[in-house]
């Protein structure tokens, strides 16, 4: 499909949204990167600068009932899965206000109620969770589907390759959608793979795939929409490669010396927001403007995420020991034991 | 009242909970239409039906994955892992997965998993078949695992992991699957958490389990032959440990000897160990004593491997030790 035209048919407040929701999540991921700089966040963090279109163009082809899990790269999703910015950042500040206590961090956001189930800091270990969300679909004759993300790291897990095989297998309902932005950490796919072409790791495992230009929100909708029909239809997985770049490194420490600064101004060149900046604008859909004031209201929004954060509370020492094990059928004496974290 | 094989007490368990909550459903290799490679699942196939008892492929992973995400979303699995031998494949979905989805999560997502496992070896099956890798679970916070000695204490408890919301490994013993035991007519739960005195003794305290609860019984009948006394201890839940009734009896006795099927090192018995030596110091009349299989893998040869598990007469002669 044409994206060009896909973008003449659709509502203008739909593109305009697209827009919004991936101007959000760079603003959010350049505050993150500013807040960790300055001693609020610490360890690991993955930005999703670049890769927006992926994550707002999949997940707008989503019923609000459907699964989404995902990997570490994963603030971008949360939020667009139903949680809120301000409680997404307090999360990476490790406060009690955070979508996990402050207890998960940047790799382990989740949302129970908007059916959202992390992030995980395993390469390929959703997998397998994704398979046992859409079998407990299944099982209840349910019609919802699960959209698994992961990168281009996971497709050499043997984890990907077991989840793959028996979602075809027993006919389960998971969009496997590979975030391949081309680099696993610092190693390049050409090294990690015996096919760069990534969509072959699927071939074996008797499912459909699609391929679709990571870059361009459009594309990325409109492949996922059609993978959601026939993933919902028929109940059967599918495979999805969204070819896509980041443009900063793998975590907010790495200075990325294994790619060029040609090779990262090219990346660049091809920016989803700028991309469909130029063709709100083209196409008369807003004003410059007007899109200035997207911009600056996603801006305000994420301002405010961070002080919410600064001013949210820390966890209280009780917290630590809290929500290890499900203690009420426990005697006291060993309720007392495990909460101590001193048994 | 009704004599039961353990592994027929577990197949009771699993129908009884099947049938009481059709949210429950078991799954691994071999269970449906092999009925399990120990008969523990024979005959559910039959009775529940393909949505509910589901052969999987040889892929540990996946299979304990999917057990995690159909938990996570409200179902209750039942996963067998054919033998403790193979869930090392499964490690990270168990310990970065199962252990943690509630902690990190901040409590918003829970986990109720029960994957059942033999372990244990006495029959020939060599290095990688005869292993009893328990403590390498007691080891992560946020599982519980379960070592049920009885068919009684087999059922009661299978049930009760099956209602708990906690991620469980549930832990049996190959060479166990035979042993017949009295169970009540009527339905019955053994909770979780607490510890069981087998036999009641004055003079020194066997704490075990699993098949070993078995070898301590034996060496209790010898040695009371001889005048002492043993009482026996069986945790039956190994974490969380009832250390309660451990110490209870260790105050009683003075005297504490733990006999494990487990390799010394970091294992169960070493840490119940120091449990007792920490909380129970000014009670002890001895060193706390910790008889465990031999340092080395598992032989295939029949003697030489029988010369690696604890038995009767090593627990004897501990006793002895510290008499």
């Amino acid at each position: 499909m044409n994206t060009a035209e896909m973008a003449t048919e659709m509502p203008a407040d739909d593109l305009v949204k697209l827009y919004g929701q991936m101007v959000l999540i760079r603003l959010f991921e350049e505050k993150t990167n500013e807040m960790y700089h300055r001693g609020h966040i610490s360890g690991y963090c993955h930005l999703y600068i670049g890769e927006e279109a992926v994550a707002v163009g999949a997940l707008n082809a989503l019923r609000p009932d459907d699964y989404v899990i995902g990997a570490y790269r994963d603030h971008g999703h949360a939020i667009l899965k139903g949680s809120d910015p301000k409680r997404v950042m307090a999360e990476l500040f490790g406060k009690i206000t955070g979508v996990s206590k402050g207890k998960g961090g940047s790799m382990h956001m989740f949302n129970r109620e908007t059916r959202f189930f992390g992030g995980d800091g395993i390469v390929a270990g959703e997998l397998p969770l994704a398979v046992g969300l859409a079998f407990a679909v299944e099982y209840r004759g349910g019609d919802e589907i699960v959209l698994c993300f992961f990168g281009d790291g996971a497709v050499n897990e043997g984890g990907f390759h077991e989840a793959l095989n028996l979602a075809a297998l027993w006919n389960l309902p998971v969009i496997f959608l590979c975030e391949n932005n081309e680099w696993g950490m610092g190693t390049p796919v050409a090294s990690a793979s015996c096919s760069i072409e990534l969509t072959e790791r699927a071939s074996g495992h008797c499912m459909r795939i699609e391929k679709t230009d990571g870059m361009d929100v459009l594309a990325v909708l409109d492949t996922t929409r059609r993978a959601v029909q026939y993933c919902r239809g028929t109940r059967k997985p599918v495979f999805v490669e969204a070819v896509t770049q980041r443009f900063v490194g793998h975590s907010i420490t790495d200075p990325q010396i294994y790619r060029t600064k040609e090779e990262i101004a090219k990346a660049k060149k091809r920016d989803p927001i700028e991309a469909m900046k130029k063709r709100l604008i083209d196409q008369r859909i807003r004003l410059p403007q007007e899109l200035n004031e997207i911009q600056q209201q996603a801006a305000r929004e994420v301002e405010e995420a961070a002080e919410f954060a600064k001013e949210s509370e820390f966890p209280r020492p009780e917290e630590l020991c809290a929500d290890v094990w499900d203690l009420d059928h426990f005697a006291q004496e060993v309720k007392d034991a495990l909460s101590s974290g001193r048994s | 009242m009704p004599v039961l094989t353990y592994a027929q007490a577990l197949n009771q368990a699993l129908r009884e909970e099947m049938r009481r909550d059709e949210n429950v459903f078991v799954f691994g290799e071999e269970v449906a239409a092999w009925g399990g490679s120990f008969a523990v699942t024979k005959g559910l196939l039959e009775e529940f039906g393909e949505k509910r008892v589901r052969d999987t492929p040889i892929s540990e992973e996946a299979i304990i994955g999917l057990g995690i995400g159909a938990a996570m979303d409200g179902l209750k699995p039942v996963a067998e892992i054919m033998t403790i031998n193979f869930i090392l494949l499964a490690m990270d979905q168990i310990v970065n997965h199962m252990a943690k989805l509630r902690y990190m999560s901040g409590g918003q997502v829970t986990v109720p998993l029960v994957i059942r496992t033999p372990g244990g070896g006495g029959l020939q099956m060599g290095a990688q078949h005869s292993q009893s890798l328990e403590s390498l679970f007691v080891h992560v916070p946020g599982l519980v695992v379960i070592a049920p000695s009885t068919p009684y204490d087999a059922k009661g408890l299978l049930k009760s992991a099956i209602r708990d919301a906690n991620p469980i490994l549930f832990i049996e013993h190959e060479a166990i699957y035979a042993l017949e035991g009295e169970l009540p007519e009527e339905e019955y739960l053994v909770p979780i958490g607490k510890a069981d005195v087998k036999r009641e003794g004055d003079d020194v305290t066997i704490i075990a389990h699993s098949k070993m609860v078995h070898v301590a019984i034996e060496a209790a009948e010898k040695l009371a032959e001889d005048g002492t006394n043993a009482e026996v201890v069986d945790p039956r839940t190994i974490m969380p440990l009832d250390s309660q009734t451990l110490i209870k009896s260790v105050k009683k006795t003075g005297k504490a000897v733990i006999v494990q099927e487990c390799w010394p090192h970091c294992s169960f018995g070493a840490d119940t160990a120091y449990a007792i030596m920490d909380k129970a110091f000014d009670y002890l009349d001895a060193p706390v004593k910790v008889i465990s299989s031999a340092n080395s893998p598992f032989p295939y040869s029949r003697e030489l491997e029988q010369l690696a598990l604890p038995n009767a007469g090593t627990v004897i002669e501990t006793v002895k030790e510290i008499a």
